[in-house]
């Protein structure tokens, strides 16, 4: 390998990582603020990705089906809620917030199916349209259980996985996507080739991490969001309502991880179930960065990323295995330098 | 019902077992092996997660790491199976304890996720080496064949896969009512209750895990060959999932869990897959994976406890199997009475810039009952936790008995002769009271693992179990050693703990405030019981805030206030001192 290659092969893993920041960054949000490890989050990345394929070709976004399905079924489970603890007052309210406003995307793009959009338009349909997927599915199946365990949760978690896969088959089927190019831009950087996509997506992780921090350090709704991820009880106390915070946390990562799949569509072929992977990748990073440290995680993310591209110059086949490889070694180092801090475990 | 009866419904079940192939279609008997192959991994992943509280995506993984040695081994290389056996297991076994003595100090989700990412290595790994054929897999797999006769049909190895199913479910119940069986049985504990113990919590998760996956290996053994044909697809996470389903349907924190839960999920997953091509053609392969989430989320959210424990509401409970209780352990002898046995010099901790003890220095003579008393915030926790090798010391040396203990862990203090109990009770809700008051003679006996599974750690057990009633008795809980410790009031609950703690036969006996939380009839229980281990020659330790249950009791008192020690003495003496008066009740101006 010389170093041109090394540059390149650099540059394709700092891109990728880029991409994995923003998932990771979305996973540790929603981990602080409610303990749910949220495994199908990548799925989030990979929909918004197939939505814009769609919208691209003038088609219906399977998106559109899979939406109404969430939306009327967190309506039904509201409604019940609402029924039994009799707070018929309520209704209006639900009805509003789990079935008309995250239709309205989705009733938009059914009726304008076969018009075409300019891009930006495409991309801010495809993020409206993916955006109200996490906070319904936590509507469902998450609020229900929200003081179990963080292991339950994360078994939950990985079963609901499974059941969006088979949804995202359903509803866009098996082919692989891959999106028209953000830009054709091409640069000459010393006597490397950079094109605009790469320098595209380096760009928007680098803007959106910036804007997370300022959101957290400047608004009280961010200040909000870190006191629930701090203590959920101290949050309560001071006016703070976790369900909102919850939901609230959904939206931001899911927009995080909606953005990540508008950067990496056109780069790579994307499927119905590439989120998992993608999701996973992210993880690692999130791991090395133990689940609460934004920094960390990002720079972790940064690291699987380089080093999945290196891997598949060397040993592709393998690339994979090496990935998910690393995580033992980031974890035994874990184990050995924080021996004994771990806290007591709950019982059950 | 009798013992007697139980094993007769149980000899019943296993010849109804044995008729099955004359009785059902060879497609009932097919999806029996299925069930059976299921349940052996599911019978470990119920050690693992349900009863250990370790819990594993990956098991898929150990069940394809030995379905693809025996795949190789007769396929490519031409060895018999049984060699795919002996291999299949071992090489297993070794995965384990590495991936295991990596990953098993994390905690909770940490080691969750972490066999998520072992478990898609290893799919990935059998997808991508040639030499195991990659996504194509192995096919032309040979039958087992035992004395030349082959086990080809599905009613033939039918026998070897049940046989392989109840030994282990034997031996698996063999390991839970055995020594340290008890102690996978209290991990769930944490590890401050299973330290104190004198049990080395990292060593017995890793043996378990070892053991989970050793299920596995047979499982996936019988699976390559009964099927013929490996690929990697049966080995994804997404089936380490479905067994976590099937634990869970069937009821994580019991062995025929595993066997309901693999059976009613290999059947619903048949009956799914004859009716849904006929809802929606074409799309079934998708719907079930849709369904079987579904489910399993519905599962979690409403019903965690599985069906054997709702069965169990209905059958007759089986009698208890009266204690083996025959001979004794060995005793020590306590030291003589008002030697030193509890030196601490000096003892300085600091949390940062607070120092929560500072330069305390005092004595726990034999045969004495101690106090340590003062205000809140005075440090008498933080003492009791350097005391009992829960905190290390910042400065200073504690010595037991002669031995310098300063910079012991928790558990060689326990084994040392320091016994404890908890402020917030710490018992297993769901073990009876002679098991929990067992698990305090873990640190007197050795029998291991593999005497329990083989049941030749009887002899042993007997003397245990005699120990434990005897301290049941002296606490007064004897006539209830089978109903759950989870089911006394808190009273009992802490004469449980005493009892546990008495059970490994300390030489001082630390109690982190005992009668917190209890009402004046069960105070003047507790004090009796102390006064009467005094006299048996026992030394106490007692950390405590209730001032007429402490000032009846002790013979002598230490005061602790802002970290250091502010007097010491006979009640009352440390009564009157003024120094006392001023930290309790304000100074007099």
């Amino acid at each position: 390998m010389n170093g041109e290659i090394a540059a390149i092969l650099a540059m394709d893993g700092i891109a990728s990582g880029a991409i994995y920041v923003l998932i990771g960054l979305g996973l540790v949000l929603i981990f602080a603020v409610t303990r749910v490890i949220f495994v199908p989050f990548g799925d989030i990345a990979a929909f918004t990705a197939l939505s814009l394929a769609s919208l691209e070709t003038g088609g219906r976004p399977g998106t559109v089906g899979l939406v109404a399905v969430l939306a009327v079924l967190a309506t039904a489970v509201e409604a019940v809620a609402l029924v039994r603890n009799r707070a018929f007052h309520r209704l209006p309210r639900a009805l509003l917030f789990y079935l008309v406003l995250p239709l309205i995307p989705a009733a938009a793009v059914w009726f304008a199916a076969g018009t075409t959009f300019s891009m930006p338009v495409r991309i801010v349909l495809s993020l409206a349209l993916v955006l109200p997927i996490a906070p319904l599915l936590d509507r469902i199946v998450f609020r229900p259980i929200a003081d179990a365990s963080v292991l339950l949760l994360l078994t939950v978690a990985v079963a609901l996985h499974f059941a969006l896969s088979g949804l995202g088959l359903m509803f866009f089927g098996p082919e692989g996507v891959r999106t028209k190019p953000l830009t054709d831009a091409v640069f000459d950087v010393a006597g490397l080739i950079v094109n605009g996509q790469m320098l595209l997506i380096l760009a928007a992780s680098i803007v959106f991490c910036g804007l997370l921090f300022l959101y957290f350090e400047f608004t009280i709704q961010g200040k909000a969001l870190r006191a629930t991820a701090v203590n959920r009880v101290g949050a309560r106390l001071v006016g703070i309502r976790p369900t909102s915070t919850g939901t609230i946390a959904y939206l931001l990562a899911s927009l995080l991880a909606g953005i990540s799949g508008v950067l990496i569509a056109p780069v790579t072929t994307i499927f119905y179930d590439s989120g998992f992977l993608l999701g996973l990748k992210a993880f690692v990073g999130a791991i090395i960065g133990a689940m609460v440290s934004y920094p960390v995680t990002a720079l972790g993310a940064v690291m699987v990323g380089l080093l999945e591209s290196f891997t598949s110059f060397w040993l592709s086949a393998y690339k994979e295995v090496l990935v998910f490889s690393l995580l033992i070694p980031v974890l035994l180092w874990r184990s050995l330098a924080f021996a004994g801090t771990e806290e007591e475990e709950a019982e059950e | 019902m009798t013992r007697l009866q139980f094993h007769l419904v149980a000899a019943a079940g296993v010849l109804l077992l044995a008729l099955a192939p004359a009785l059902l279609s060879p497609f009932s008997i097919t999806l029996m092996n299925f069930i059976g192959i299921y349940a052996l991994a599911v019978l470990g992943l119920v050690l693992l997660s349900g009863i250990g509280g370790m819990l594993s995506f990956g098991q898929a993984a150990f069940v394809g790491i030995a379905a693809y040695a025996t795949a190789w081994l007769t396929v490519k290389a031409g060895y018999s199976p049984w060699i795919g056996l002996v291999v299949g297991v071992v090489l297993t076994g070794l995965v384990a304890a590495i991936l295991g003595a990596v990953t098993l100090r994390l905690g909770g989700h940490f080691l969750s996720l972490s066999t998520i990412a072992w478990g898609l290595a290893t799919y990935f790994l059998f997808g991508n080496v040639p030499m195991l054929g990659q996504y194509n897999g192995i096919s032309e797999i040979p039958p087992i064949s035992i004395g030349g006769y082959a086990l080809s049909s599905s009613n033939s190895i039918y026998y070897l896969i049940w046989v392989f199913v109840i030994v282990s479910l034997v031996l698996s119940a063999n390991l839970l009512d055995s020594r340290e069986g008890r102690a996978v049985r209290a991990l769930r504990g944490g590890q401050v209750m299973t330290e104190s113990l004198g049990i080395n919590p990292f060593r017995v998760k890793l043996i378990t895990f070892v053991i989970a996956a050793l299920l596995s290996a047979l499982s996936g053994w019988l699976y390559a060959h009964m099927s013929r044909f490996v690929s990697p697809a049966p080995f994804d996470v997404s089936v380490g999932i479905l067994y976590l389903l099937m634990a869970m349907v069937g009821g994580m924190a019991y062995l025929s869990g595993a066997i309901v839960g693999a059976a009613v999920v290999t059947l619903l997953k048949n009956s799914i897959q004859d009716w849904l091509p006929v809802i929606s053609p074409g799309a079934s392969g998708q719907l079930e994976v849709i369904v079987f989430s579904v489910l399993f989320i519905l599962v979690l959210q409403r019903a965690r406890a599985g069906i054997v424990p709702l069965a169990l509401r209905w059958l007759p409970r089986v009698q208890p199997t009266p204690p083996l209780a025959s001979g004794s352990l060995v005793h020590r002898q306590q030291p003589e009475r008002g030697q030193p046995i509890l030196t601490i010099a000096g003892a300085t901790r600091r949390f940062g810039g607070l120092l929560a003890v500072d330069n305390v220095s005092f004595e726990v003579k034999a045969g004495e009952i101690l106090g340590l008393i003062g205000p809140n915030g005075a440090g008498k926790t933080t003492m009791f936790n350097l005391i009992t090798g829960a905190l290390p010391l910042n400065q200073g040396r504690i010595s037991f008995l002669g031995q310098d203990i300063s910079r012991h862990a928790q558990r060689q203090i326990a084994r040392a002769g320091i016994a404890r109990t908890f402020q917030h009770v710490k018992l297993r809700k769901t073990m009876t009271l002679l098991d929990t008051v067992l698990l305090g003679t873990y640190g007197r006996t050795s029998s291991g693992f593999f005497a329990g599974v083989l049941r030749l750690d009887r002899a042993e057990e007997a003397r245990a179990q005699a120990e434990a009633m005897r301290q049941l008795q002296r606490v007064g809980l004897a006539d209830r050693a089978f109903e759950l410790a989870g089911n006394l009031p808190l009273g009992n609950q802490r004469l449980l703990e005493i009892a546990r703690a008495l059970a490994a036969d300390p030489a001082l006996l630390v109690l982190d405030e005992p009668a917190a939380g209890l009402r004046s009839a069960e105070k003047a229980e507790l004090a009796h019981l102390l006064e009467a281990l005094r006299a048996e020659g026992l030394s106490i330790l007692l950390v405590e805030h209730d001032m007429d249950f402490v000032m009846g009791l002790v013979d002598r008192t230490v005061v602790m206030d802002f970290g250091a020690k502010l007097c010491e003495g006979t009640p009352a003496v440390v009564r009157s001192d003024p120094r006392v008066q001023e930290a309790y009740l304000g100074g007099v101006a």
